[in-house]
């Protein structure tokens, strides 16, 4: 059982990049200890030494006070470390029994006693709230579920401490809240957690502590109780950050994006959106919240152009797009910034400069009678990155080689570029740290202030609050209700529920 | 003359001999499921069963002990299984382009040696017909099932082994897991390269044992290119069955019947040029997988990629 661990001037040297700089970190059984740091910061790094995948360069681990030494995972399993990887380390085709069982030490030898690894699985997930069935095969489960997969398998190996990589990047709100039952609950049992995020509200509500990183290096440690959001922000940018936008006033102007009783399906055929009415003008951010699944994405595709439209009209600037292809929606001056950046949004293997051009190729000035002009390109793309504050080795890196921030930040210079009438942003800032996030927004804020109508998707609600001009609640792919910004977090969650109808 | 194929007596010939020929499919494409599933493409089999097929032919030849033949085919299976695992595992070359070379390296070894060692074909005495007590005097079942020689009966026990291998024991569960997802089993301290290393050899020792098959209880005799392509039908028919032992097993028999069938129509002198009738296996084959069902859940999705730790 794990008394404390103790991670002591931990630095970690990769060809070129110092990902940690004589790091020290304690965390103690019955605490959630949050490491907090924007993407880069070293986290993942710092933790991944902890577990034994990567050897540090320099520094020492000490377990109950005594200082070991993991040459593999399985070392640090020994001594009850585990780790829940921001990527799941499940095998899909597997049922959760097999997964929990792989790699054990079977009690029938050779053979796999899966009926009694299913037993205890159980008992675990009665003890800590972990439902899940043992015979399901894990890829037709949820995110949520996969993620208790993975906390099963770490307990079921002994682990009591839990090492959590960014587990709520990939929950809904509602399963995030579900899930920090489950933290409070390991915590009470004596466990000691490690908490890694760059949500600030998600840190300060489950943790006891916080250790914050920058460019690898340990810029702050706080109680909890004693410290706000904007005090962890500042530790982990380093300078002060805008959460809220002084908008121009929005003089009257006319709709440009016009939808009108759109009918769409979702992957599996099944209605997604449902006869939905909607317009947006010009200079106006119009926020849509809801629960990720309600056909946000399924009326952002047809709106692109990317997903067939079954019943109903949308009309740019009175022009009817319904149903034209991607290119016709383009040429109708729409820019969309897909919530799947790195499937719809990027070509992963393409380099910045190829990506960044990937709608305006074909023509002048870029390209002349079907030859690029490369000259043109450089310099088209140079006044990007730049004014965009791409952070790029060079031109030619391939764009999957960039963090998500990054990413982000080339697709927005991309789709701004072409100065649109309309953008539909799906998730803009989904994933992406506090100082690229602040800058998307105040790109969306100027792009606003000069007439473009904009419709933002978003599960974050304060992000819907603090940009939009009026939010709609989008419940089981219909409108339930437009209501303005201001409108508190718990009534549009009650409407997000579908709870209430307030046309 | 069509009708000579629907004689009581040719039928039960077909089937016997479709059994028969089933054998080397069985367990060259038993052997490579567990390559594949494991995550490498072991393109290699045709080579590895010529090499195999030379060794029990020649060792047959001169010490007439068939199980030392035997013996010795698995053991240069298993040792070109090395070579192969070697080359996809730890090198990490591309599987695709390996399996070629190996496969041109066994054709080309197992004639240099036939010629240099052998010279002229002798035909040996290879295992014999067993029939099996009670069972094979049982009518129609009896001589299409249980008169066959040893190897037969083995490679047909292959395939439940294989399957409780592969669904009930924990080196089953690390071999599917390393073939799926190998970040996960390397994550719970599962090596990698060991449990393919494994899968592998025994991939290339079953393909040694479906060459000996060949040589020493099928045709008795060696020549050069004895498999004609054997081994690659074998990689596709693990493709058929989707990953899974009895499919397979259903693969190998279908396409064996077949060519029993063309055969049979060869021998028979029925009025289908013999180009055409030695066409229809392979017909068969390419629409077969062009129709089989892709398996999510059997699938080795990280089959031909090397494993790489870190992100
Ligand atoms: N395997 C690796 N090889 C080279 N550089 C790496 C590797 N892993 C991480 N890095 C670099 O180390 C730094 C820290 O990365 P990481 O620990 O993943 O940050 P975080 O988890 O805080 O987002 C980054 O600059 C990243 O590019
Ligand atoms: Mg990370």
């Amino acid at each position: 059982m794990i008394q404390t661990v103790e991670l002591r001037n931990i630095t970690k040297r990769f060809p070129g990049v110092l990902a940690n700089d004589r790091v020290n970190l304690q965390v103690r059984a019955g605490e959630i200890l949050a490491l907090l740091g924007e993407n880069g910061a070293g986290k993942s790094t710092l933790m991944k030494i902890l577990y034994g995948m990567y050897h540090p360069t320099e520094g020492e681990i000490l377990v109950n006070g005594q200082v070991v030494q993991f040459k593999s995972p399985a070392d640090a399993l020994a001594q009850g470390i585990g780790m829940i990887h921001q990527h799941f380390q499940l095998v899909p085709g597997f049922t959760v029994v097999e997964n929990v069982a792989l790699g054990l030490k079977s009690s029938r030898g050779p053979l796999t006693d899966l009926d009694a690894v299913s037993k205890r699985v159980r008992e675990l997930g009665a003890q800590y709230g972990l439902h899940v069935d043992p015979n399901a095969l894990v890829w037709q489960l949820a995110v949520g579920q996969q993620q208790r997969v993975e906390i099963i398998k770490a307990l079921y190996r002994d682990a009591s401490l839990l090492i959590l990589d960014e587990p709520t990047a990939v929950l809904t709100p509602q399963e995030v809240q579900e899930f920090f039952g489950i933290l409070r609950r390991l915590r009470d049992a004596g466990n000691a957690l490690i908490f890694i995020s760059h949500k600030l509200y998600e840190v300060i509500s489950i943790s006891d502590r916080v250790t914050a990183l920058r460019d690898g290096r340990v810029v702050g440690e706080v109680e909890t109780k004693a410290t706000t959001q904007q005090e962890l922000a500042r530790m982990m940018v380093g300078r002060q950050v805008v959460t809220r936008w002084e908008k121009s006033d929005m003089p009257p102007s006319d709709a440009v994006l016009q939808i009108k009783q759109l009918a769409v399906s979702n992957d599996k055929g099944l209605g997604a959106v449902n006869h939905l009415s909607l317009d947006v003008r010009a200079g106006e951010i119009l926020g849509i919240a809801g629960v990720s699944g309600n056909g946000q994405r399924e009326l952002a595709e047809a709106i692109a152009g990317m997903r067939r439209v079954n019943a109903g009209t949308v009309q740019i600037a009175g022009k009817d797009v319904t149903n034209c292809s991607p290119e016709q929606v383009i040429a109708a001056s729409v820019s969309f910034i897909p919530e799947e950046r790195m499937v719809m949004g990027v070509v992963r293997e393409f380099s910045v400069a190829e990506n960044a051009i990937l709608e305006t190729h074909n023509r002048p000035p870029l390209s002349k009678r079907t030859f690029f002009d490369f000259k043109q390109i450089d310099a088209h793309v140079t006044k990007l990155v730049r004014e965009y504050d791409v952070k790029t080795p060079s031109l030619e890196t391939p764009v999957k080689s960039l963090s998500g921030g990054n990413i982000q930040k080339l697709i927005l210079a991309r789709e701004l570029a072409r100065d649109p009438r309309v953008l539909i942003a799906a998730q803009p800032t989904r994933g992406v740290d506090i100082g690229a996030t602040e800058y998307i927004h105040k790109r969306l804020i100027d792009q606003r202030a000069a007439g473009t109508a904009i419709l933002l998707i978003s599960e974050d609600l304060e992000e819907v609050r603090a940009l939009s001009d009026r939010i709609a609640v989008m419940y089981e792919g219909e409108i339930v209700g437009i209501v303005p910004p201001d409108t508190s977090v718990e009534e549009l969650g009650l409407m997000m529920a579908g709870a209430q109808k307030n046309l | 003359m069509l009708e000579q194929l629907f004689a009581p007596a040719v039928i039960i010939g077909i089937l016997a001999s479709g059994i028969q020929l089933a054998t080397p499919y069985l367990y060259a494409s038993i052997g490579e499921m567990f390559s594949q599933v494991s995550g490498v493409l072991n393109l290699g089999v045709e080579g590895v069963m010529l090499i195999a097929a030379f060794v029990a032919y020649y060792v047959a030849l001169k010490t007439s002990n068939l199980i030392l033949a035997l013996a010795l085919a698995a053991l240069a299976g298993a040792l070109m299984g090395l070579l192969t695992a070697f080359l996809s595992v730890t090198l990490k070359a591309e599987q695709g382009i390996s399996g070629i070379g190996i496969y041109l390296f066994g054709l080309g070894l197992s004639d240099l040696l036939f010629l240099v060692l052998v010279g002229t074909p002798t035909a040996i005495r290879g295992f014999p017909e067993l029939d099996l007590p009670v069972l094979s005097s049982m009518p129609v079942l009896g001589p299409i099932l249980f008169s066959q020689n040893i190897l037969v009966y083995f490679a047909f026990a292959c395939v439940p082994l294989a399957w409780f291998v592969l669904n009930k024991t924990t080196l089953g569960l690390k071999v599917r897991a390393v073939g799926q997802t190998p970040e996960a089993a390397d994550s719970l301290g599962i090596s990698v390269a060991r449990v393919r290393y494994i899968a592998v050899i025994v991939a290339a020792t079953m393909a040694g044992i479906a060459g000996a098959s060949l040589s020493i209880a099928m045709f008795n005799i060696f020549q050069q290119n004895l498999t004609s392509g054997m081994g690659f039908i074998a990689v596709a028919l693990v493709y058929f069955g989707g990953w899974r032992p009895f499919r397979v097993m259903l693969g190998a028999l279908l396409f064996s019947m077949v060519n029993a069938l063309q055969l049979w129509i060869q021998t028979l002198g029925i009025g289908l040029p013999s180009d055409i009738a030695g066409m229809l296996p392979y017909i068969l084959t390419i629409i077969a997988l062009i129709f089989a069902a892709r398996q999510i859940v059997t699938q080795p999705t990280a089959l031909t990629k090397p494993f790489e730790r870190g992100e």
